[in-house]
């Protein structure tokens, strides 16, 4: 069964690092669907959360190969834990005066934001797990998107061993 | 901090001492002087000077796998560092250590397309254990001792280390770390107890148990305690190519190779087994044939010191992470402590079936009035056994025949490509391991394609008198590719016809000893010639173009599918 999988892995803060862990999944076959990195609060350090799909022995081998690699300090699977995810979408909607409510609305009931207004356009912050940015999607395909910019997830587990 | 100050290059000789390094093989160029400039100045560390960079690597993994010690290479950038990557690719897949010194252009430099630049980290990032671009010469001596280190521990490989020219001249102060700090590398050693019991009481009660012993016997050392704890538990061994040596052949348990070219005998037990104890092996596609068809009513117990090796290939019911010498220790102590019931009677039975299958064995005899590959390579082992020789081999028929017909008592005497498959290997290997045992008697078994392929190395040998004995199997053919092109491409031999030189001549023009040997009564009297030469020595052994390696199991086909002789349908 081909499932995705949220692939949280800390490493060092060195330069390569990010090649090194993409090469990984380009040299074996492996396939990224996001990928997000940023230093942690220790500088030293970062967090790259990869969303990659496989079976469970292909995740297996993946995290595995992961934790091969020099730089790499910690490898979790965070679907194996309860985690929190998050993902960040922006969506720029040319509006006409008669959407301008339908557009307020559909902020309103996805829990997203308008953060920029002009005459001609809105840009629309939407926050949250995968299913509420989707959610957001499907409400504002219908309008004219001219453009959309979505995130990778960020994730964190709920115990405190990681 | 105060003391005296040394440049880069310097920190990089006096790091090479550190580590014990006493000899290193390479080949100089522009950014690299500086390094050049303090050899000259030095006489701690030998430095053998090569003709291609491709073979100074080759040539510090044979150092490495005779010694078990690091090899090192250095070489300069661009050019000089793109042709070791072939080396270093081989020393990752079979897991020897050497570290590779690369020049590289000035840190301002860098990406800035200069003349021989190269982006070697990332050329050689998919290829090596580790890789480092050393950007402040304060960072050098850490960034020596990690690589060593790296190289050195875990599964061993290749690292490389990449030297702007500017650092090599910049000076600090000298003081060898003694410890290394990295915090995303930790081998695990020490195989889990509890796995170890569970793995032990199911080779007690196993009825048919198998021993699978890879390169990680080998590198770990384990070869006298794999012999013990196969004879308390009554289990056969077989050996794949990495692992040849690590089980003494005369040993009633042995087995020998298993996979491809293994044995007719040992691809059926490992066939039939209820319960494989696999030792440092990679289950490479080699070994298994068809995957899926892989010995299936075997629970697999699997110890490797890599966690990626276990369930890449074949599912482990039992997975081991540590070092096989520790984890076999381990077993032995809790064997000895709770003597379990081995069922004797069981693996005797057992033991019997597969004497039976020892019935079946390759034909070897061929009808032509040209040497036998098989002939030579039989002659070649049975005049220099007395002399504990170093076997290399290149890669192809020769090899295949060597790893069959030679045998093996001891680990670190069978050099030969296994994982990457590498032609021109052995050559300079075998130079290496002359570096490190000048009084081992050392044989490349070679064929008349791939001794070719690194065959500039003539000059090296002659320069430091590295007494190699390469035999050059010479059918005219890429042979293995001929092979397959016979059984399976319809006899098309598209392009594995193959010229060569006249190897005598060649031979004595580099000033060695070349003898041509076309009948069978020349043999022994030339490898006795080739034996007590002073000389390197190079001999044309003009054999049998269309002699087939067997056992056979074809690509992609299952274990107990042997093809024996041409006779045998596909």
């Amino acid at each position: 069964m081909e499932n995705f999988h949220t692939i949280s892995i800390l490493v060092s803060n060195e330069s390569g690092v990010l090649s090194r862990i993409v090469d990984l999944f380009s040299g074996r076959g492996y396939n990224i669907e996001s990928l997000t990195v940023a230093p942690t609060i220790d500088r030293l350090y970062s967090r790259v959360t990869i969303v990659t799909g496989g079976d469970a022995a292909a995740i297996e081998q993946i995290c595995k190969q992961l934790n091969r690699l020099i730089p790499v300090i910690k490898v979790a699977d965070l679907n194996i834990t309860e985690a929190l995810e998050r993902e960040i979408a922006l969506v720029k909607i040319q509006v006409k005066d008669e959407e301008k409510s339908d557009i307020l609305r559909i902020a309103e009931a996805t829990g997203s934001k308008i953060i920029d207004v002009t005459d001609k356009t809105y840009i629309i912050q939407a926050l949250g797990d995968e299913k509420q940015i989707q959610a957001l999607v499907e409400m504002v395909r219908p309008y004219s998107v001219k453009e959309f910019v979505r995130s990778g997830k960020v994730a964190i587990s709920r115990t405190n061993r990681f | 901090m105060t003391g005296q100050m040394f440049s880069g290059a310097e920190i990089l000789l006096k790091s090479l001492a550190e580590e014990g390094v006493k000899e290193i093989f390479g080949y100089p160029g522009g950014v690299i002087l500086t390094v050049y400039e303090a050899l000259y100045n030095q006489k701690e560390v030998k430095h053998y000077l090569v003709r291609h960079e491709q073979a100074a690597i080759h040539a510090a993994e044979g150092y490495a796998r005779v010694t078990g010690k690091p090899g090192v290479a250095l070489v300069t950038s661009g050019p000089g560092a793109c042709n070791t990557v072939t080396g270093i690719a081989n020393a990752y897949y079979d897991g020897y250590p050497i570290v590779v010194f690369t020049g590289q252009v000035g840190l301002n430099q860098i990406g800035n397309d200069a003349f021989q630049e190269a982006d070697v980290v990332g050329i050689t990032r998919s290829c090596c254990k580790h890789n480092y671009l050393v950007k402040d010469v304060k960072d050098l001596q850490r960034v020596i001792k990690e690589a060593f280190h790296i190289a050195t521990t875990g599964k061993p490989g290749p690292v490389v280390v990449d030297l702007p020219k500017d650092i090599l001249s910049q000076k600090t102060v000298f003081d060898y770390p003694k410890t290394v700090k990295l915090a995303g590398y930790n081998p695990n050693y020490k195989g889990h107890p509890i796995q170890i019991a569970k793995a032990l009481q199911t080779l007690s009660e196993a009825h048919r148990p198998i021993i699978i012993s890879g390169g990680g016997v080998l590198t770990s050392g384990a070869h006298q305690e794999l012999l013990k704890i196969a004879e308390m538990l009554k289990a056969p061994v077989a050996h794949t190519l990495m692992g040849t040596g690590t089980f003494p052949s005369n040993s009633p348990l042995d087995l020998g190779m298993l996979g491809m070219h293994g044995s007719f005998w040992a691809n059926h037990a490992v066939s039939h087994a209820d319960v494989i104890f696999a030792l440092g092996t990679r289950f490479n596609d080699r070994i298994t044939g068809c995957l899926s068809r892989f010995a299936r009513d075997a629970r697999v117990i699997h110890v490797d010191i890599d966690p990626c090796s276990i369930s890449k290939n074949v599912k482990s019911d039992i997975p081991i992470v540590g070092d096989i010498k520790n984890v076999l220790v381990n077993m032995i102590e809790q064997f000895e402590k709770t003597k379990p019931n081995i069922y004797e009677a069981d693996k005797e039975k057992w033991l019997g079936e597969i004497a039976a299958w020892r019935e079946k064995r390759a034909e070897r005899k061929i009808n032509s009035d040209k040497l036998s590959a098989q002939v030579v390579i039989q002659k070649l082992y049975e005049m220099t056994k007395e002399y504990n020789p170093i076997v290399c081999t290149e890669v192809g028929q020769h090899q295949m025949w060597t790893a069959q017909l030679f045998k093996f008592n001891q680990p670190r005497k069978f050099v030969t490509s296994g994982g990457l498959g590498t032609m021109g290997f052995g050559f300079p290997a075998a130079m290496g391991a002359c570096a490190a045992k000048p009084d081992s008697l050392v044989l490349n078994i070679a064929g008349d394609g791939s001794i070719q392929m690194n065959i500039q190395e003539l000059a090296t040998c002659m320069d430091y008198g590295f007494k190699v004995i390469n035999c050059v199997i010479d059918n005219g053919y890429l042979g293995m590719v001929r092979q397959w092109q016979e059984k399976l491409f319809n006899k098309h031999y598209s392009e594995t016809k193959i010229s060569h030189p006249d190897f005598v001549k060649l031979a004595e023009a580099y000033g060695m000893l070349g003898i041509l040997v076309q009948k069978e009564e020349e043999i022994e009297p030339a490898i006795r010639k080739a034996i007590e030469a002073k000389s390197p020595v190079l001999i044309d052994f003009v054999t049998e173009p269309t002699e087939m390696v067997y056992p056979w199991v074809l690509a992609g086909e299952p274990l107990t599918k042997v093809l024996l002789s041409n006779e045998c349908s596909v």
